[in-house]
């Protein structure tokens, strides 16, 4: 991420031929970006300004609709459902992102070892992120089933009677976080490939020093992890706040029971496309955007404080 | 003698750890396909068994008979392809743009392109959903394959970086040749490009493979299905047929396995290309 503005500017073969070239190279330009330019526009641009109208408008799509003000911004406030809907997802990124990091730094602090069969560990570590979502939801499902589940079997047999997971209140959400970590393993590679990067040096010098392994790990590792944990939790906050398919799949889009997997993108879903309220789902979508934007920037800005860069 | 057995007491440690984890990771497979292979009354036995007796091979015929399983595969291969194709058309033309060439408004298009990366899509959902309607495309798979000819902001970017990172000396060559730039881009850079775009339209297919949001907005019919949207329905539908479901969630997985079995190196190159740079 920090590389971004590195080396945006192109060398420019011979100075003197700058002027002849420019508008050659100009049309060149824009010819090569044009599909993208249309994208941006129509795709981008164009849904973007009519998403920030409509959700000052009583928009469906049965009706056209009349400017409200900001009525739907008001209404909102006063949906108990909204509100269910903003626990259950700060719930569930929350406990998820913190524990997905330590879990999936663990994992890769594991799988950088240097032992035999590790290229067989992680192909298994990885084999779930292929797994389609839906699957992914109908699999749980099964696994996680009160009566005849593997979860409540195994647990069985330690003696310990299991939860009803996805069909308790209490449960259900606890439930999605740990199907969530099964697929945890493509931040792992990222993590891994972050492990790689640290120098052997350190270590030996933490090692001349008389750190021992925890020593290494508190010092060394993680302080240099620090920009790739950064990333993982940028992508995972995202991601978290995005959630959809799994609930939807698992609940029929019902967030069974009593909401509790009621999350902020089915509940918007259901608005503009099953009730047609499009203006009101565009104003929640606004607010999606706006919790997702600061939560990003808070994140930028505790970042000087904890996140190392190599060589800086 | 001492460090000797400290490294081997740390080996042991670490496959204990690895094996405890790896468990975690491989045991819900496992159930999936032992499971897709049981009859009926074996599915629901307790305490769960691990092994079908007698292995129930025709679960695999019966669920591609209560889901139309080929014309979902076929839907589903119609959209995957087309729309890794246009990513593949589209991205790496425009990303040369911005790491190559030089022209008026790149700068600012590309900061552009950045922040354009950071909208969730649920905002320009509902607008999008509208236009399609408007032009009659909702109904069809076009809504899912046409945009990705015009460009996804994530992929450009990848695509851009690994541009620049190509040194400048055969495309100044080439010019001197008296080449057109747009022979320079698609015989000389874009197969040095190939690692990275073979990375992007992998995360396309991958994206396009297990969408589910964009099929259940888009398409209305079931004859336009996708295997996500299937498996849904076919989930909502016969809620216990556990047997014919874990089939159906077997046979959509192995064909992404077998790619990454092929593609390895170039799944977890650009995983990692997408995190660090």
């Amino acid at each position: 991420m920090a590389e971004v503005t590195k080396g945006t500017r192109v060398q420019q073969p011979v100075i003197v031929k700058r002027k002849m070239l420019s508008t050659k190279s100009n049309l060149h330009g824009w010819l090569f970006a044009s599909p993208w330019i249309i994208g941006l526009l129509v795709f981008f641009a164009f849904p973007l300004i009519a998403s920030i109208y409509f959700s000052f408008t009583s928009y469906s799509i049965l009706q056209p609709g009349e400017f409200v003000g900001s009525k739907n911004y008001q209404d909102l406030f006063k949906d108990d459902l909204f509100w269910t809907s903003i626990y259950n997802t700060i719930y569930f990124t929350i406990i998820f992102v913190p524990l997905g990091i330590i879990f999936g730094v663990s994992l890769a602090m594991l799988l950088n070892m240097k032992i035999k069969g590790m290229g067989i560990y992680r192909t298994i570590f990885f084999l779930p992120t292929l797994v389609p979502h839906v699957a992914l939801a109908v699999l749980w499902m099964w696994l996680l089933n009160p009566g005849f589940g593997l979860v409540n079997g195994l647990l069985d047999v330690v003696g310990l009677q299991g939860p009803n997971w996805l069909g308790s209140e209490a449960w259900s959400k606890p439930s999605l976080i740990l199907m969530s970590l099964w697929g945890i393993g493509q931040s792992v590679i990222i993590y891994l490939a972050g492990l790689n990067d640290i120098p052997e040096e350190f270590y030996e010098a933490a090692e001349v020093d008389g750190a021992n392994w925890w020593q290494k790990t508190r010092h060394v590792t993680l302080p240099l992890l620090t920009p790739v944990i950064f990333f993982n939790l940028v992508m995972g906050a995202i991601g978290a706040f995005q959630q959809f398919t799994l609930p939807y799949t698992m609940t029929q889009g019902q967030g069974t029971p009593a909401n509790s997997l009621t999350f902020y993108v089915m509940h918007l879903y259901d608005n503009a496309f099953k009730f047609f309220r499009m203006g009101y789902a565009s104003a929640m979508a606004w607010i999606l955007f706006i919790i997702i934007m600061s939560l990003t920037a808070l994140i930028f800005m505790t970042s000087n404080r904890w996140v190392h860069y190599q060589g800086k | 003698m001492e460090p000797k057995v400290k490294i081997k007491l740390q080996k042991g440690f670490s496959h204990v750890g690895l094996i405890i984890a790896s468990a975690f990771f491989i045991v819900p497979f496992i159930w999936m396909v032992s499971t897709s292979l049981k009859p009926l009354t074996q599915v629901f036995s307790f305490p769960p068994e691990w092994i079908p007796k007698p292995f129930q091979w025709s679960n695999y015929l019966d669920a591609m008979e209560y889901i139309p399983f080929f014309t979902y595969l076929d839907n589903t291969m119609v959209i995957t392809l087309l729309s890794t194709f246009g990513v593949v058309l589209s991205c790496p033309l425009v990303a040369y743009s911005f790491a190559k060439l030089e022209w008026k408004g790149r700068n600012v298009l590309f900061f552009i392109t950045i922040a354009v990366m950071m909208i969730p899509g649920q905002v320009t959902m509902i607008p999008l959903f509208l236009i399609f309607n408007k032009i009659g495309w909702v109904g069809t798979n076009l809504p899912l394959i046409v945009p990705s000819f015009f460009g996804v902001p994530f992929y450009i970017f990848l695509l851009r970086q690994f541009f620049l990172g190509l040194p400048d000396t055969l495309r100044d060559a080439a010019k001197i040749d008296g080449a057109s730039e747009f022979r320079i881009y698609w015989q000389i850079m874009l197969p040095l490009a190939k690692p990275a775009v073979l990375a992007v339209g992998l995360f396309q297919f991958m994206a396009s493979w297990t969408d589910f949001i964009g099929p259940l907005l888009y398409l209305t019919d079931e004859t336009q299905y996708t295997l996500s949207l299937g498996l849904q329905q076919f989930q909502t539908q016969m809620g216990t047929e556990w047997g014919l479901m874990m089939a159906v969630s077997t046979m959509m997985t192995v064909p992404i396995i077998i790619l990454f079995f092929f593609l390895q190196k170039t799944f977890i190159k650009g995983i990692k290309f997408s995190g660090i740079k």
